[in-house]
């Protein structure tokens, strides 16, 4: 599929019970990039996904997988849904887990082989969770659940791996483990990554490319493009202020843009 | 002991032996479809089911059909009320279990209490709401095989889809897992479950069987396969315990009079919960102990 964008959004309208949550929505994704869907909780972070897995309709606009319409139970997508909460009861060990991912979905008969072990053990080396294979699912401390949910949306070899706030409930050292597994991912297997994060700091050495979602809308491209006051401010529809220190970005809003925006008596909000 | 526990004539006699079958059936059926209930938290819509079975029993009696007919009927019709009002949320389903259990109780009542006034049907109540195996009639036997038949087959279908969507109906949705198709089989299935095993033990009591078993394999079992064979193993062996203790029941009393099956067999399932959920707990001691080379003050004493 030369020349075809891996995924397009092409001016898609949400709504949620009747009230727009996002309007005209445009942006690309392309083979083995890491994008990060950035922005403050409650933005629409989690319904762009959803829109992206054909499991929300949208009310204008459409989704091209390879130029074509998406559909429910693209295989050439896998998806990381926020906060899955394991019951400890679940009779399930984590690389029977695993191998849901590749036929979990599927009604009949098993028809695994010795083609599907491999996989799936190829797939815990590469999460690095074979220590704990052979562990019930509901026994997994946060890091490793996410771990394990990545294999078992990797293992049905998707060309794009959408996650959903995958670093929120971690400890900043786990969350690090888990950026450079998902970083490994991209550049080892060419799998496109779409990432979303109330907090983009942690992405910055990483992230190609920024999806920024506020107050309705996006503004989408590389990091240096998007995170830039100008950008911001049309987004949010006021003034913020993009400050950079040690490497890091804080998106400061407030103040009237004549550069003393931080005075005292409007206390700054730190909306990433 | 063996004396005690097999007393004369218990393999010989044609009834015990129907009964043994029927128990085996019923409670493998129960063991299969319960796991996933127990996993899909539907505890309490079993439950539910099993008032609709009564009010479908009961309707049965009257009408002088077969009892299997109106346990299952009744079942199934309950389960497709339940999908109606809504069983995709958690809240959602537990009102539209509380509903259909109301109406199916209500339903019951009524049904029971014109049995009662039919000289013909003298002791149904007492069959249809806590059954006796040792009643049932031969020729049902070739309907529950058929049936179970029909419900392993069903479940083993489904399986993977259904797991999915119990470990994470978000998951399985995004993987085009259709929640509600599965979610409807999986209940009509449960409905015929609950309406074999009401003919064993009763209607009311077939609650135990579906949730008894599963939930004391699903305490010690890591794999779905381990689950699944446990949970049928201790089913089988609480209704055959139950039949044997009850045939003994006859000479025990010495009156000529037995006790109710279905009481050993539902004592039977208690005691197992209780025995697994000991094992449990010993295992998790024992795996959150110390080290080995570090409890030695225990073996001291021997030395």
């Amino acid at each position: 599929m030369v020349g075809l964008d891996l995924l397009e959004v092409d001016g898609v309208d949400v709504a949620l019970s009747g009230r727009m949550i996002l309007r005209d929505v445009n942006f690309r994704i392309d083979h083995g990039e890491f994008t990060g869907l950035i922005g403050s909780n409650g933005a629409g972070k989690t319904t762009l996904l959803r829109v992206l897995l054909g499991l929300q309709d949208v009310v204008r606009g459409r989704v091209l997988v390879h130029g074509a319409p998406m559909t429910r139970s693209n295989s050439s997508v896998g998806y990381v849904p926020q906060k899955v909460l394991f019951e400890t009861d679940v009779p399930v060990r984590v690389r029977d887990f695993v191998a849901l991912g590749i036929d979990g979905h599927r009604f009949g008969l098993a028809r695994r082989s010795h083609h599907t072990d491999d996989l799936v053990d190829e797939m815990l080396e590469s999460v690095e969770a074979t220590s704990f294979a052979n562990r019930r699912i509901g026994s997994l401390s946060g890091g490793e659940q996410q771990r394990v949910l990545i294999a078992h949306a990797l293992v049905s070899k998707p060309e794009l791996l959408l996650l959903d706030e995958p670093l929120a409930n971690l400890d900043p050292g786990s969350a690090q483990e888990i950026i450079e597994l998902l970083h490994s991912v991209v550049t080892d297997q060419h799998v496109a990554i779409l990432l979303s994060a109330h907090e983009m700091n942690p992405l910055l050495p990483v992230m190609d490319r920024v999806v920024y979602v506020a107050n309705g809308r996006v503004a989408s491209g590389t990091t240096d493009e998007v995170v830039q006051p100008e950008v911001l401010s049309a987004l949010y529809g006021h003034h913020v202020d993009v400050l950079r220190v040690h490497g890091r970005v804080l998106v400061v809003a407030g103040g009237d843009g004549h550069g003393d925006s931080l005075v005292a008596d409007h206390p700054p909000v730190v909306v990433d | 002991m063996v004396r005690f526990l097999f007393e004369p004539g218990l393999f010989s006699n044609d009834t015990v032996r129907t009964a043994l079958l029927l128990g085996a059936l019923v409670s493998i059926v129960s063991g299969v479809v319960g796991v996933f209930t127990v996993l899909r938290g539907q505890s309490f819509a079993g439950h539910a089911l099993t008032d609709v079975a009564t009010a479908g029993g009961a309707g049965a009696s009257l009408a002088a059909l077969s009892p299997l007919v109106g346990f299952i009927g009744g079942g199934v019709i309950g389960a497709g009320a339940m999908d109606a009002i809504g069983v995709q949320r958690v809240k959602d389903r537990d009102v539209a279990t509380g509903v259909v259990l109301g109406a199916a109780t209500g339903l019951s009542a009524l049904f029971l209490y014109l049995i009662t006034l039919q000289t013909t049907t003298t002791g149904s109540t007492q069959s249809i709401l806590f059954g006796s195996v040792f009643t049932v009639a031969p020729s049902t036997v070739p309907d529950v095989l058929v049936l179970s038949a029909v419900v392993l087959a069903g479940v083993t279908l489904i399986r993977r889809p259904l797991l999915m969507s119990s470990i994470s109906p978000e998951l399985a949705a995004a993987r085009g897992v259709r929640l509600r198709v599965v979610g409807l089989i999986f209940m009509v299935m449960l409905a015929a479950a609950v309406g074999l095993s009401a003919i064993v033990i009763g209607s009311i009591l077939s609650t135990a069987l579906l949730i008894g078993p599963p939930a004391s394999a699903l305490r010690v079992a890591s794999r779905l396969s381990h689950a699944l064979v446990l949970a049928c193993a201790l089913g089988v062996a609480a209704t055959w315990l139950g039949v044997v203790f009850a045939y003994d029941s006859y000479y025990w009393l010495g009156s000529g009079r037995g006790l109710p099956v279905s009481f050993f067999v539902v004592a039977d399932v208690a005691a197992e919960f209780v025995v697994v959920s000991l094992v449990a707990w010993r295992r998790r001691q024992r795996t959150t102990a110390l080290p080995e080379s570090l409890t030695v003050p225990e073996q001291v004493g021997w030395v």
